[in-house]
């Protein structure tokens, strides 16, 4: 069957902050770039982001890059990689400010500049006092991003290919990337985007849990695409659970809550985060909030009938201040809690919110795998950014208002990155004839599928598997049976079944495509989790409380084609300036 | 409970049908989406778009009784039996619920909706003072999710010369933007007899903004703002 082609300069996969970050780079210096998305770009997930964005402008409290990077370093449990975390703080101020230039509504203090909140982990002097550093447009600062970042794409005239899903990564015989295969969902057919330069800019993966604060988009598609080329996936084990997510629900309630001066009740109207982080309490980093929470639960203290939930209470704080600083929080908790939070406490509970791992890269966007020269070699022509790639400088445990940051500078540097890697490759390499085959094969195994799996039951069996075995805590029975019980269910995914056989808008195929890479992520976690024994950052075993630097202070890659596990040290060297070496990690 | 739902597949379909379906809902299905999703498991082929669930991406935008609104902000429990559903009114349908957008985010993209300031930026900040700022709120929210212009008369019968409801918010979101330079020429792109004066006043817009927005005001700001600077 021949596909039909379309040659690009780049092909970004993914409209979210990262891929429109990335993508305004190249149409401002004259690339002819695609951005495909699943979803009309303002509907990606980074509309979801609430909080705020970290940068130490120091607009509120005294501030520098430097202290953000150990605040950074220390909420990665030392696993984060330091020369990009260096990378990443050094630059935050001015990807800030670009954005207010673009046209970002931010919040204002009354001298005119840019509204700042404390947010969890942020502290000024390496671990002193409380930090004043993201910057945030009321609770809605992701929304507000991803419009003023989509307009000023349409100022560029960036060409955006609105529900189209990337299917698989194109490689030629020397591994080298040379675009993707891709659905247009409207008219079923599959097209081949050719690249010089393919960025994945693909979102996260968390879906993959029952409890999810994640839009339904968020399947791992870009992580799957690598993987399911021969990539390594990195980290996979460090999933961030939110404190506060709605009971019952799983939406998210931002973190701001109490950064503006909420904090969490048990049962007993006691506010146990004293007991757990003294200094820190209700701001101490999200892992370290989450373990308080599921204890309090385990240990009977729970609140509701069924003593499995917590108390968000932030009425003290006022009608005046909830109203103007967090008013999606207050309209979410009407709607989804039925509690209106002027006057009574959110019950929420810790919820799926952020992977940490994903595709490997450097800090220029370059992803980087291990091949000849090392365990670090770049993948020529690919380039990945935001939550699917790991760079890392998250390690295994990100902070709040770090996320919208990182797609921020590592979309720009991806970008930059490109521009200049294309000066250099000025021609398409050939493309290989079968190029399509793989995701051809693909639809057409789905299309002529009998007697097979039902796509939503065996999704649900993935999210309960998920949940049950690879929690906010994790126990050696737990992980061994679910490495089994993943490995029955990637099995059965192999056989899902649709009956909607539909060319026009099909999402019931949509659906069991992305449930093919749900299963990637879901089987890249539990492996890297059950094998990595040591308890770091949202990584928490029962068998092994501690950290183990001696022996686990390296990120794991994990192997699609064989399940097999490698290892790379972690960066521990900046780039200008003293390493942070590890230390006991106390809030 | 009983739904009764708008379908329509090109593929197959001469013609559209209204199709009914009865399911039981489990406790947790307390949204109109969750209802959705519960029926997309008997039936694979119901067509729809949805992301976020939580009504911030805009995506699931649906005629619900007559009304529009997102189905997955609107709470199934009191929606009067049969449920019917329609896709968004006024837009060619692409199929069942999903309509094509195209011409909405047309008249979107026609205001120019990004900021325009030539001025060198600064080093840091442009500033603006929390009263500036405060006059961006109630416009910088909008989802782009189309209820209010497809449930505009106006709109409805001029889509291709009419800016509609969603378009103008955010023509003044830019215009009230104490950072915006381009007033007169956004003012001049306005002063048309289709492209903002089909606003009869109607209020529809400001009667189903899921995010409780108001369009209509927004509309009459900008006409005020065009009449002030003709004396």
């Amino acid at each position: 069957m021949t596909v039909a082609r379309r040659k690009f300069d780049a092909v970004i996969v993914g409209a979210g902050g990262g891929g429109m970050r990335a993508a305004l780079q190249l149409s401002e210096a004259g690339l002819k770039v695609a951005v495909l998305s699943k979803v009309f770009p303002t509907r990606s997930h980074t509309v979801a982001a609430q909080g705020g964005i970290a940068a130490a402008l120091g607009n509120v409290t005294e501030d520098n890059w430097h202290w953000h990077m150990y605040d950074t370093v220390k909420g990665s449990d030392y696993l984060g990689d330091q020369d990009a975390i260096e990378f990443m703080c050094r630059q935050a101020s001015e990807v800030v400010y670009e954005l207010e230039h673009y046209g970002m509504p931010f919040d204002r203090l009354e001298n005119g500049k840019i509204y700042q909140r404390p947010f969890g982990g942020q502290s000024q002097n390496f671990g002193g006092a409380q930090a004043t550093r993201s910057c945030a447009v009321a609770d809605r600062t992701g929304h507000a991003m991803l419009h003023t970042l989509y307009q000023r794409n349409v100022r560029a005239n960036t060409q955006f290919f609105v529900e189209w899903m990337g299917l698989d990564l194109i490689r030629d015989e020397h591994g080298d990337v040379l675009g993707v295969s891709a659905l247009d969902i409207e008219t079923g057919e599959v097209m081949i985007l050719q690249a010089r330069a393919t960025l994945f800019a693909t979102g996260g993966g968390a879906r993959i849990f029952s409890a999810s604060t994640n839009a339904f988009i968020n399947t791992g598609d870009g992580l799957a695409m690598a993987a399911r080329a021969g990539v390594p996936l990195q980290d996979m084990e460090f999933w961030q659970f939110h404190p506060t997510g709605v009971y019952g629900v799983g939406i998210l309630i931002s973190e701001a809550v109490r950064g503006e001066g909420g904090y969490l009740l048990n049962k007993d109207g006691e506010r146990f985060m004293e007991r757990y982080a003294p200094h820190a309490k209700d701001l101490a980093s999200r892992d370290v909030v989450s373990r308080a929470m599921t204890t309090e639960i385990k240990e009977g203290r729970g609140c509701g009938r069924d003593a499995d939930h917590l108390l968000l209470k932030l009425d003290h704080l006022g009608a005046d201040v909830i109203k103007a600083r967090l008013p999606g929080i207050r309209e979410i908790a009407i709607k989804f809690a039925h509690a209106d939070p002027v006057r009574e406490p959110i019950p929420v509970v810790p919820t799926a919110h952020y992977m940490m791992g994903g595709i490997p890269t450097n800090f220029h966007g370059q992803v980087v795998a291990p091949y000849k020269t090392g365990p670090e070699e770049v993948v020529q022509g690919f380039y990945a950014v935001g939550e699917c790639a790991c760079v890392s400088v998250h390690g295994a445990n990100r902070l709040g208002t770090n996320s919208l940051l990182d797609i921020l500078v590592f979309g720009r540097a991806a970008g930059n990155q490109i521009i200049e890697d294309l000066k250099r490759n000025t021609h398409h390499k050939h493309l290989p004839g079968d190029a399509a085959d793989k995701a051809l094969a693909r639809l057409a195994r789905l299309d002529s599928q009998k007697d097979g799996e039902n796509v939503a039951q065996v999704g649900d069996m993935l999210r309960k598997t998920m949940q049950a075995h690879c929690g906010v805590f994790r126990f050696a029975d737990l992980l061994k049976q679910g490495v089994d019980k993943i490995s029955e269910v990637a099995e059965r995914v192999k056989n899902t079944e649709i009956r909607d056989k539909s060319r026009v808008f099909n999402t019931a195929r949509v659906e069991a495509l992305e449930l093919d890479n749900l299963v990637e992520v879901a089987v890249a976690t539990m492996v890297s989790a059950q094998a990595r024994k040591e308890s770091r950052g949202a990584h928490a075993r029962d068998d092994f409380p501690h950290r183990d630097d001696d022996k686990w202070l390296k990120h794991t890659l994990y192997f699609s084609e064989d399940r097999r596990l490698d290892y790379k040290p972690v960066r521990l060297k900046p780039l200008t300036v003293e390493s942070f070496p590890p230390k006991a990690r106390i809030y | 409970m009983k739904f009764s739902i708008y379908r329509f597949d090109p593929d197959k379909d001469e013609k559209p049908y209204m199709q009914d379906y009865e399911i039981t809902l489990e406790p947790a299905d307390r949204m109109l989406l969750d209802a959705l999703i519960r029926i997309k498991t008997v039936d694979d082929s119901l067509s729809l778009r949805r992301s976020c669930r939580e009504g911030v991406c805009g995506s699931d935008a649906m005629n619900i009784n007559g009304r529009n609104g997102l189905a997955c902000i609107t709470p199934v429990k009191g929606l009067r039996e049969p449920v019917e559903l329609r896709p968004l009114p006024g837009l060619p349908v692409i199929r069942d619920l999903i309509v094509d957008m195209t011409q909405f985010f047309k008249q979107y993209h026609s205001i120019k909706p990004y900021l325009i300031n030539e001025d060198p930026p600064p080093e840091t900040e442009r500033l603006q003072s929390p009263e500036e700022r405060a006059e961006l709120d109630g416009l910088y929210e909008c989802i782009l999710c189309a209820c209010c212009s497809t449930a505009c008369p106006s709109f409805w019968w001029n889509p291709d010369k009419y800016v509609g409801p969603a378009g103008l918010l955010q023509a003044y979101r830019f215009l009230a933007d104490s950072r915006d330079q381009a007033t007169a020429e956004r003012l001049d792109y306005l002063e048309d007899p289709y492209r903002l004066f089909r606003c009869h006043s109607i209020m529809n817009c400001t009667d189903v903004c899921p995010k409780g927005l108001n369009p209509m005001e927004a509309i009459s700001r900008i006409k005020t703002m065009m009449t002030k600077r003709t004396i």
